[in-house]
């Protein structure tokens, strides 16, 4: 299980078997398994209260799970939240954009994104600044580095998220529904950003309900219906030719409209 | 009843020298005992929403002893009580100082819990998912913002500790009140002493509300 790795080598980096959660009487996650391999992209999709975002939470210990095994990137994460040094290891490696982006409000745009690299992993703030500023570059917000993220539009606060995890070099991005608390004229912008990431090998978990961007980035789309994983395959096959009834019947339900 | 009762201006504010002294003390007991108090508060406020679960009790009985009960019996206690357990008296600037400080800081345990707790699960999510420590998650992400919410009810909580000082004249501290009583005892004009004895007061409160509007306009205070 803790094998020596190399980036971009075979092992997965992410390995879940026989994830069980349950919230009190509530049996949210059943049986997963997962893995995702180096440069992956994974979409989940879902209804919600499925457990997709509760699934990927587990993936960096936001939630506990009480049996069965994650190894992400060599380490393991233990049952009932014991992981101890492992979980503090995954979590700087492995980025995560949250629904409601969860900027830092007392600090500014630039600050947000150099906290995490000065303080977890000792750089100097000029070394942080000049990545952070090459970050903000490629999202598109160098000009309001110096704003509170409270003045930026949720397409701006989004993307500076986006580059507040990357600027711990993360080797896995989680996306909880990235693009669900924004306004419609701002979900593209987004969206792009991740895309360019795509291009450039990130391996990518995200739950979405972006069901095209899904099909067009996904290397695989998993389904998951009452936290079990009910279907995963390619894009192609789940949304042209679903193999399973309640994949098809969920997949009617919302591309509809 | 003296129908023909006459406000005497000048009696009035001929006691304002005689009052000034008491400020001083007011102030110090006020301000020494609140110090004290949110150093209290910051700690028991900490201790009853923190991770360790045997520190949440001792920290809730100590709220509710000190906010369930008066501040004067408190400061009686102190100053007449503890005395006795000690073997040596305490002073009265002592005593009106300790008791501020346990009664503040009770209310303020209360406003460090309610600041913090009131900052978003989202935060503390973001900051661990970037790596930060549950400390430094606390320190440079939950705290700053809590402390910024919490500045109006520790404004409010310090107003009620400085008018709370008064009754600290019972212990005979040379408080604004001891100040205004030794006047009268030799002139017997209590109408317009205890009138400059509020006004002082209301000086005191009103420069505070003031300072911490000022804050709040600066938008360095709330959220």
């Amino acid at each position: 299980m803790n094998s020596e790795q190399s980036p971009g080598g075979n092992e997965p980096i992410v390995n879940m078997e026989k994830v069980n959660k349950h919230f009190g009487s509530l049996h949210v996650l059943k049986d997963i398994d997962l893995e995702v391999n180096p440069g992956e992209v994974v979409v989940i999709i879902g209804a919600s209260g499925s457990g997709k975002s509760t699934l990927i939470r587990c993936i960096n210990g936001l939630e506990e799970f009480q049996d069965g095994h994650i190894v992400v990137d060599g380490n393991e994460l233990l049952p009932h939240g014991k992981s101890g040094k492992a979980l503090q290891k995954i979590r700087t490696e492995v980025g995560m954009v949250f629904q409601q982006f969860n900027l830092f409000p007392h600090l500014s745009v630039l600050d947000n994104v150099i906290l995490a690299p000065m303080k977890v992993r000792g750089w100097s703030r000029e070394d942080a600044v000049e990545i952070a500023e090459r970050l903000l570059e490629r999202v598109g917000i160098a000009d309001q580095a110096a704003k509170s993220p409270t003045q930026l539009s949720g397409g701006q606060q989004q993307r500076v998220a986006l580059a507040r995890a990357l600027a711990m070099e993360p080797r896995l991005m989680l996306f909880d529904e990235p693009t669900s608390a924004l306004d419609p004229e701002m979900i593209g912008e987004v969206l792009d950003a991740m895309r360019e990431l795509a291009r450039e090998g990130m391996t990518m978990i995200i739950v979405s309900h972006e069901m095209g961007f899904a099909r067009e980035v996904a290397d695989r789309v998993i389904y998951v219906h009452k936290g079990e994983i009910a279907e995963e395959a390619p894009p192609e096959t789940i949304f042209d030719a679903p193999a399973d009834e309640r994949t098809r019947s969920f997949l009617s339900r919302v591309l509809q409209h | 009843m003296d129908v023909t009762f006459q406000f005497d201006w000048a009696a009035a504010f001929s006691s304002i020298p005689h009052l000034l002294p008491g400020i001083p003390w007011t102030l110090l007991i006020s301000f020494g005992g609140l110090a004290i108090g949110f150093v209290i508060g910051i700690i028991f406020g900490l201790m009853r929403i923190g991770p360790v679960s045997w520190l949440r009790l001792p920290a809730s009985v100590y709220i509710e002893v000190f906010r369930g009960t008066p501040i004067l019996v408190q400061v009686l206690f102190i100053f007449y009580g503890l005395p006795q357990i000690l073997g040596g008296p305490i002073n009265a600037l002592t005593a009106g100082i300790a008791a501020i400080a346990v009664n503040s800081g009770a209310y303020i345990s209360e406003v460090v819990r309610g600041g913090v707790q009131s900052i978003e699960r989202g935060q503390r999510e973001a900051s661990l998912s970037l790596g930060l420590s549950r400390v430094q998650a606390f320190r440079y992400v939950i705290w700053p913002q809590a402390f910024r919410r919490m500045i109006p009810p520790l404004g409010n909580q310090a107003i009620i500790s400085i008018k709370d000082t008064s009754l600290f004249s019972v212990i005979g501290v040379g408080e604004l009140v001891r100040q205004g009583q030794i006047y009268i005892a030799t002139t017997f004009t209590a109408m317009e002493v205890y009138l400059m004895v509020a006004l002082l007061y209301l000086a005191i409160t009103w420069t505070l509300s003031l300072l911490l509007s000022q804050l709040e306009r600066r938008g360095l205070v709330g959220q």
